[in-house]
This record gives structure tokens, C-alpha cells and sequence, in this order.
């Protein structure tokens, strides 16, 4: 069982002979609190009247503050910000498909003269 | 593949595996992980985009539907999300540190967090089915506690039988029989149970149109009955993960009281974090969407 | 474990463990294949026979031995057991399985309990298709009781009769007839799950597991459109899972997302559908690109021409896949979405012509050997040019309008599915037959039966294409009146008896390969085609381990012709 094979490609996996990165507790504790302050924000800028911009302009507005909360989980707490160009790849990449699906639906049937 | 003869003795090092090395093995698991996450982005997708279409066609009924959902329920459903993520990732930090006793407490506090997403999300389920919001006619909401309960506890059970714990076979099957036992028979107390924020928190305004809008009536039209359609079947897709990324991170917890985790080997623990995570990420978006634009 | 760290001489991965319990328990990818191959096979006659009752039916005008309702059941039961069950898990989950950890130089996939229990989910999903397509009401041994709880609350009750696109207005009905929608919109699903499993396993094995030396400029082809085809098993499935949920969602709880009466959009549901199912014919047909750009090279004795070229035409195909999904919808989407994609499907015309110049470049000037594996790799090349070229006429839009629904699109699908996949499945068996078994075939009756299935698939649909081109409607069970009768009665008489010969000639094929499989004596040599790439270099049949030591890789796999052979 000792003999096993290594993997010498010179490639992106070279890395692999250690295990994931340690984040300090300091950074996870920031996160958190700021995660909790953006729910707030998001809260407080749909709700409040002042922050009433129109509809499609706060949907656009919770998206993006969502997107920042989304952003901060999987680069710290899910650790992708030290991951390899592989798993960046297999992040972006359905996103993207996501998109394009979206993308094919919408200019479909609003564009489209029904009888 | 551990030796059978020693896989009930307290080992902290990674399990043998005959094709690769250890530190493979940890990666190969992790991009598995997110390969499987990039999956279940897209499961979802399709019903983002769903909702994406039918929140533009549907625009003003939307708009109106979704005051039907109490966005402070859902404010503390996230709140309690983000917390059990946070747990989650100190979970991870714990087994690089090989402190096994932490892990057990996070994992639990992330057990717990779960729990409590899924209490509220019964009540506000309860409340929509009150008040005729839900498009099918459930009777008897209570049979469908005790058939949660019973699949629940035979999951457990399971998970601990395959994980060959002695220890723990026998407490956690009479555990189990406990809970069906209990539910069965408290299953009536337990549905009338009511829980609104409303009544805590008396700001803001959720109404619920009761003699206007019966699910099936003219009022009730194909719009509503869209937004409705999407919220439960988002929401329920939503709850199944939750409840899977449960019963990953129980499994995860009872690897924990074997002491399994080291600085050497803690997969196990990253891959239920990351699933749980992945839970969370959903909710993030699913929460603004639902609660607060419509 | 048993796995056995010193070699025993003699042993091989068929004889190292006996008894049904260690098949079934295996871990060995190689078993697991073989698992899958027998499994496929099977439901590949079964689908087969369906195709047949079709076909039989419309040999003549008028009714024959079919009612119509029957005659939907049929031809959604030919559908959805060829795509669902053999043409997706069969050259990924059979060669795919079989080849990626011997072709890099692994010992196994990345995730070997996962990829049984891939297997045992796509048990699932195909006992869940078989379930659901029993015709219940007319069971001679069930009482009237237990049939109207069948029929009534378990949603079982006779075959599925929507096509196996389960189109959101058909599979959503619920008056009339009764059919198991749910049971076989469900087996979809699973059958799905196992597809993720199995796409994501391979991803990791080829990211983690390659030899030392095994870089990504020295991957065989066919590892190269095996990634390629994970990467679509992974992404593209879950968007199908999603959309099958809902239909079942709206079949059980009545929730409104595609269903006009509750305000959704059936559309949705094409769209939703067909972002996985156009995708899903590149899952079917470019492992059969890698099989023929292995096997071409050996029997040509010439290095791949374009290696490069022709892997990135193959992730050039995978790409451009996913963003022309509805040109399978030209007729019920709008203009402008029309125009789109059928601007965007003309892409894919692009990497396929450079795929074909590639594989007729190698074979030029070659010293080329004509092998069973040969025959079938150049009749690839040859009706896969003819299935690309009439691609082009259905992506154009205007052309399409007309052939829509026509039996111009029946035998273009037929000629990439069955000219492409299963012809390419058909000659990935022939060509590592001697690696998985360990035995020789004899060559004369797989030419023999290799005239049969050529002969025979072209007389089958190379009429439907002027079928098609003269109004005959797909998937109608009567042409009795149509305009131009008696052409259509000629050619469809034509295209059922090429469907017999090609029957036969399938069925030969495999039986010729199972006889030998058990009772050939003949045993293999290590490397009986003198191929270079890393599976040969091991002994035939593999042992457990695949290698007796972790193979260290200095060269390219395509050096024929040059100064490694002697």
C-alpha cells in the first residue's frame, strides 16, 4: 500500500500533496457579522419606503446585495478562494449556463405574439 | 476501505483507499463536491428560471402574492441559515486543528440551526394551508408530521448502523422508536400548535385575504396560482436539501464522537460543510426573491 | 477487502473473485461495465422489438394489427427505452467505464463505490420504466381491486403514449386514458441521477488520477470526448431532473408551471427540456467520435491527423451544444428567438466538418487493414456526414418550418443516433473484445453481420428522408389519403423491410459476440492490433489492479508510423 503512484503532471493539480488552507477564525467571525449586516441592508433597502426606487430597480438591488452574500460564503467559508483554476472553472461555468438558459427563455416568450 | 478487523477501534488517520494517495483522495473528494454542487445550482436554475418568466409576465399579481408571505419568517429563517453556516465553517476549522470535541459542538449547533429552519418553515407552511393557499387539498397535516418523524428516525437509524458504531446501535434505535412513539401519539397536540411573528413582533404588515382568495374560487386566478405554485415547489426543494445536508452533517457528528478527524483527515467534515453551505446559498437568493420583491 | 496486493499469475479481473455476490459488490470499473453492457444490451432488443411493432404497423396503409392508442404506446416505449436506457449510459457508462482508468494508467474510477452505486440507481430508474409500462387494466392475473388501486393511487396503468419528450400539454393530462406518466417522468429522473454520478466521477478520475507523464497533450481522444461528455452528463442533467419534478409536481399536487389552465407556459417546459436534451445527443454521439478517432489511427497504421484540432472540436461541440437547444422548437417559439438559434445552431456545423476532415485525413495514405472495427469506424465517418449534412437543412429555419414533424427529422435523428452512437458503440466492442474478454471473434461473421446492419440501416432511412420530404407527418399510425400515396406506400414498405435486416444484423453482431465471449477458444494476445495506446500495454484481460506496476508515460499516444514501431 505504500507504493503508490504519484502524481508528478506539471499542471494546475501539482498542489495536491497538502490538504486545504486554514482561515483564520478572525476572518470567519468577519464574515458572519457582515453576512447578518447585509440581510439587514437587504431587508431595510426592500421594506423601507424611501429605498423604493421601483420595482424592477430593487429587484435588481436585492440581486446584487444577494450576489455579495453568495459571493462571501463560497470564497471564505467554503473556502473557494483557495481553491484551484479546476474548481473555479466548475463554479463559473454552470452559473454561466444558467445565464444562457435564462437568456434563451426570455427572448422567447416576451418577444413572442401570442393569438 | 478499512481493514474490518479495526474499523471499530478509535483510528485518526485517513481510511485506506487502494488507488490513490491520501492527499489525492482529499481532493478528488472535494472536486467531486463541487462538481456535485455545480449540479444542484442548476437543479435550481431551472426554477429560477420558471420564477424569472412568470414574475415578468405575471408582474402585478406577483407583486400581490407575495405579501402573502411573512418576510419576517423568512428574515429569521436566513438569519438562522447564516448561523448554522458560520457553525458549519468553524466545524471545518475545528478538524484542521484535529479538535474533535469542537467539531461535535459546531456540528450540533448546525444540526440544531437546521432544525429550527425547518420548524418555521412548518409554520408558515401551516398558515398558507389555513388560510387556503396551498393548491391541493391536504387533510390531516398531522399525519404528515408523524410520517416525517418515522422517516426520519429510520434514517437516523440507518446512518448509524452503517457507520458500525456498537456503541451507539442500541440508544439510537430506542431513540428512534421513542420519537415515532411520542409523535403518534402527541401528533394531535403538535398540529394545534400555532406560531405566527406577527403576534411577537406587531410591525409591518402580513395579510392573509382569507375569504377573498380560496385557492379554487374565481378570484384566485391562473397568476396566483403560479407564484403559489413556484413558492412550494422551491421552498419544498429547498427544505429537502435541508434536511439531506441534516442527515450528511449527523452522519459527520457521529464520525466526531469516534474522535475520526485529524489534521490529516477531515473530508468527511469539509464535504457536509460545503453541501450545507451550498443550502445556504440557495436560501440567500431564494429569500429576497420570494419575501421581498415578489 | 479482498483486494489482492500480489498478483497471482494467471488472474485476471473475470476469474480473481466467483460467485454472483462478488459481481454484485464489486468495485472494479471494469466489472461494473460489463454490468452495464449486458443491462443495455438488453433493453437495446427490447426497444428494438418496439421499434419493429412500429415499423411492422406502418408497412402497409390502413390499420394493420394496432390500435392507435397502441400504436403511441409503442413507438413512446421505442423512444424512451433507446434514449433513456441504452443510447445515454451505453458507450459512457460501457466503454466510458471500461477504457478512462486503463487509458491513463489508473487503477480505478476516482469514486468506485459511487460508480456502483450508479449502477444500481440506473437498476432503479430502469425497474421504474419497466413498471410503468405494464398495461395494467388488461393483466389477465390481477383482480379488479388491486388493479384500480394500481390504475387509481399508484398512477400505474399502461404505457406511457406522449413520445419520450413528455411534452408538457400531453404528460399533463389527466382525462381519458390513463397512463403511468409519473412512474416514467420518475425513472427519467433517476435514470438521470446515475447519469450525474457517472459524469462526475469521470471529471475527478481524468482531473486526479492520470499516470505519471499522462499530460493533457498526451490523452488518448477518446479520454478527451470522454471529459467532454461528463462535462454534459454533470451540467446539463439537473436542468431535465428539475423539469421532469415539476411535471410530476403538477401531475400529483396540481401546482401551475407549465400547465396553461394554471396559468403556466407549456413552452417552459420544451425549453427547459430541450436544454438538456439537445446536450444530451452529444452525451450519445461524441464518445462515439472518440471510439472512431481510436480506432482509425490503428488500422491506418498514421498518427491522428489534427490532434489538437480534433480535441478541441471536441469541447468546441460540447460548448456550442448548450446554447442551441431550441431549434428543436422553431415552430412554437417566437421570431426573433427563431432566428437566434438557428444563427447559433449553424455553429455546431463548424467543429463536426473539422471532426470528419480529421478522420478522413488519417485514414489518407494510411496502410489501412480492413478489420471488423474498421468497417464499422468508416461507415461511421460515411453516415455521420450524411446525418450532419441534413442537420444543416433543419437548422435553417426556413427549410425547418417544413420538414418539422416530418419523417425528414425521424432519419436524421436516426442516422446521428443509430449511424453514430450505436454504430459506434457497436464498433468499440468489436475493437477492445479481445481486451475485456480476453478471447478472439471470428472475423468473418462479423463482417457478414456488418453488411447486414450497413445494408440494412440505409434501406431503413434513407427513405424516410424522401418520405419526409414528400409531407409524411412523423409518428402518424395511418397514410392511407395523404398526398403522393403510393410513393409513401413504396417507401415505407422499403423502410420496413430494411428494418428487419437491420434487426437481424444487430442481433447477429452481439450474439456473434457473446458466443465467443463464453465459448470462443481462441485466447487474445495482449495487443492483437498492435495499438500504442496505454490499455493494449496491459494483459488481456486485465488483471484487478489494471497494471502490474503504475505505467510511466513518456510519449503520445499516436506515434504510429513512426520511430516506435518497429
Amino acid at each position: 500500500m505504500s507504493n503508490e503512484h504519484k502524481h508528478d503532471n506539471q499542471d494546475v493539480e501539482s498542489h495536491d500533496h497538502e490538504l486545504g488552507h486554514i482561515v483564520p477564525f478572525k476572518i470567519y467571525v468577519t464574515i458572519f457579522s457582515s453576512l447578518i449586516g447585509l440581510t439587514i441592508l437587504t431587508v431595510v433597502v426592500a421594506k423601507a419606503p424611501i429605498f423604493h426606487f421601483g420595482n424592477s430597480i430593487n429587484l435588481v438591488i436585492a440581486m446584487l446585495l444577494a450576489s455579495v452574500k453568495a459571493s462571501l460564503v463560497s470564497l471564505f467559508f467554503m473556502h473557494l478562494k483557495y481553491e484551484n483554476p479546476i474548481t473555479w472553472m466548475y463554479v463559473f461555468f454552470p452559473i454561466f449556463l444558467l445565464f444562457i438558459m435564462m437568456a434563451g427563455v426570455f427572448i422567447d416568450n416576451p418577444m413572442r405574439t401570442l393569438p | 476501505m478499512s481493514n474490518p478487523t479495526i474499523s471499530n477501534a478509535i483510528e485518526s488517520g485517513p481510511p485506506h483507499v487502494h488507488h490513490m494517495d491520501a492527499p489525492t483522495a482529499y481532493h478528488a473528494a472535494k472536486l467531486g463536491m463541487w462538481l456535485f454542487l455545480a449540479t444542484e445550482v442548476l437543479l435550481f436554475g431551472g426554477l429560477f428560471t420558471a420564477f424569472a418568466l412568470y414574475r415578468y409576465v405575471y408582474f402585478a399579481e406577483f407583486q400581490t402574492a407575495s405579501v402573502n408571505l411573512d418576510w419576517r419568517m423568512g428574515a429569521l429563517n436566513t438569519a438562522f441559515l447564516i448561523f448554522s453556516s458560520f457553525t458549519a465553517a468553524l466545524a471545518v476549522d475545528a478538524a484542521q486543528h484535529g479538535n474533535n470535541a469542537k467539531v461535535r459542538r459546531n456540528v450540533l449547533i448546525t444540526l440544531f440551526c437546521g432544525f429550527v429552519f425547518l420548524i418555521v418553515k412548518y409554520f408558515e407552511y401551516k398558515s398558507k394551508v389555513h388560510y387556503g393557499l396551498f393548491p391541493y387539498a391536504v387533510k390531516g397535516f398531522e399525519n404528515f408530521l408523524f410520517t416525517g418523524s418515522l422517516f426520519l428516525a429510520i434514517g437516523a437509524s440507518g446512518v448509524v448502523i452503517f457507520t458500525h458504531n456498537a456503541k451507539l446501535r442500541l440508544p439510537t434505535i430506542l431513540a428512534s422508536i421513542a420519537l415515532v412513539v411520542s409523535f403518534y401519539f402527541l401528533k394531535h397536540t403538535i398540529a394545534t400548535i400555532e406560531f405566527d411573528l406577527a403576534n411577537l413582533f406587531p410591525f409591518g404588515h402580513a395579510h392573509h385575504p382569507k375569504d377573498v382568495w380560496e385557492f379554487n374560487g374565481p378570484e384566485f386566478n391562473a397568476a396566483y396560482k403560479s407564484y403559489f405554485g413556484l413558492y412550494y415547489c422551491m421552498t419544498g426543494l429547498h427544505a429537502l436539501h435541508v434536511i439531506l445536508g441534516m442527515g450528511i452533517l449527523f452522519w459527520v457528528y457521529l464520525k466526531a464522537l469516534n474522535n475520526r478527524f485529524s489534521p490529516n483527515y477531515y473530508t468527511p467534515v469539509e464535504l457536509g460543510a460545503l453541501y450545507w453551505h451550498l443550502v445556504d446559498l440557495i436560501w440567500i437568493y431564494l429569500f429576497p426573491l420570494l419575501y421581498l420583491v415578489g | 477487502m479482498a483486494h489482492s496486493e500480489t498478483h497471482v499469475e494467471g488472474t485476471n479481473y473475470l476469474n480473481c473473485q466467483k460467485g454472483i455476490w462478488s459481481w454484485m459488490t464489486t468495485l472494479d470499473h471494469k466489472r461494473i461495465s460489463l454490468m452495464y453492457l449486458f443491462t443495455i444490451s438488453f433493453f437495446f432488443f427490447f426497444g428494438g422489438l418496439a421499434a419493429l411493432v412500429v415499423r411492422t404497423e406502418l408497412f402497409a396503409a390502413g390499420a394493420q394489427f394496432l390500435t392507435p392508442k397502441q400504436y403511441n404506446n409503442f413507438f413512446t416505449i421505442h423512444g424512451v427505452v433507446m434514449v433513456f436506457l441504452f443510447i445515454v449510459p451505453g458507450i459512457p457508462a460501457v466503454m466510458g467505464n471500461f477504457l478512462l482508468p486503463l487509458m491513463i494508467g489508473a487503477k480505478d474510477v476516482a469514486f468506485p463505490r459511487l460508480n456502483l452505486l450508479s449502477y444500481y440507481i440506473y437498476l432503479i430508474g430502469a425497474a421504474m420504466a419497466v413498471i410503468s409500462l405494464m398495461p395494467i387494466e388488461s393483466l389477465p392475473f390481477i383482480n379488479q381491486s388491486f388493479s384500480d388501486w394500481l390504475v387509481h393511487t399508484a398512477g400505474l396503468g399502461g404505457p406511457v403514449d406522449t413520445g419520450w419528450t413528455f411534452y408538457a400539454p400531453y404528460s399533463l393530462a389527466k382525462s381519458g386514458t390513463h397512463s403511468a406518466v409519473i412512474w416514467m417522468t420518475g425513472a427519467a429522473f433517476v435514470l438521470g441521477f446515475s447519469s450525474i454520478l457517472t459524469g462526475l466521477n469521470f471529471i475527478v478520475t481524468v482531473h486526479k488520477l492520470r499516470a505519471p507523464g499522462m499530460t493533457w497533450g498526451r490523452l488518448p481522444v477518446f479520454v478527451w470526448a470522454t471529459y467532454a461528455t461528463a462535462i454534459i452528463q454533470t451540467l446539463a442533467t439537473p436542468v431535465v431532473g428539475i423539469s421532469l419534478l415539476l411535471v410530476i409536481m403538477e401531475r400529483v399536487f396540481g401546482v401551475g408551471i407549465f400547465d396553461p389552465t394554471l396559468g403556466g407556459d407549456p413552452i417552459l417546459y420544451s425549453h427547459l427540456f430541450w436544454f438538456y436534451s439537445h446536450p444530451v445527443v452529444y452525451i450519445m454521439v461524441l464518445p462515439a467520435f472518440g471510439v472512431v478517432g481510436e480506432i482509425l489511427p490503428v488500422f491506418s497504421r498514421k498518427p491522428i491527423f489534427g490532434y489538437k484540432m480534433v480535441c478541441g472540436a471536441t469541447f468546441g461541440i460540447a460548448l456550442i451544444g448548450f446554447v442551441v437547444w431550441a431549434h428543436h422548437m422553431f415552430v412554437s417559439i417566437g421570431d426573433t428567438a427563431a432566428y437566434v438559434f438557428s444563427f447559433l445552431t449553424f455553429f455546431v456545423a463548424v467543429p463536426t466538418a473539422v471532426k470528419v476532415f480529421n478522420w478522413v485525413s488519417t485514414m489518407y495514405k494510411g496502410s489501412i487493414s480492413f478489420n471488423t472495427p474498421m468497417l464499422y469506424a468508416m461507415a461511421f465517418v460515411f453516415l455521420f456526414m450524411i446525418a450532419g449534412t441534413t442537420g444543416i437543412y433543419l437548422a435553417t429555419l426556413a427549410v425547418d418550418v417544413f420538414y418539422h414533424d416530418t419523417y425528414f427529422v425521424v432519419a436524421h435523428f436516426h442516422y446521428t443516433m443509430q449511424g453514430g452512437a450505436v454504430i459506434g458503440l457497436i464498433a468499440a466492442l468489436h475493437f477492445w473484445f479481445p481486451k475485456m474478454t480476453g478471447k478472439m471473434y471470428n472475423e468473418t461473421v462479423s463482417k457478414i453481420t456488418f453488411v447486414l446492419v450497413f445494408v440494412g440501416f440505409n434501406l431503413t432511412f434513407l427513405p424516410q428522408f424522401v418520405l419526409g420530404m414528400k409531407g409524411m407527418p412523423r409518428r402518424y399510425f395511418d397514410y392511407t389519403g395523404l398526398e403522393n400515396f403510393d410513393l409513401l406506400q413504396t417507401l415505407h414498405a422499403t423502410s420496413t423491410i430494411g428494418a428487419y435486416i437491420n434487426a437481424l444484423g444487430y442481433f447477429l453482431a452481439l450474439v456473434n459476440l457473446l458466443y465467443f465471449f463464453v465459448f470462443g477458444k481462441t485466447k487474445a494476445p495482449a495487443n492483437p492490433f498492435n495499438s500504442l495506446s496505454l490499455e493494449w500495454q496491459t494483459q488481456s484481460p486485465p488483471i484487478h489492479e489494471n497494471f502490474a506496476e503504475t505505467p510511466i508515460v513518456t510519449e503520445w499516444t499516436y506515434g504510429y508510423g513512426t520511430k516506435k514501431e518497429a
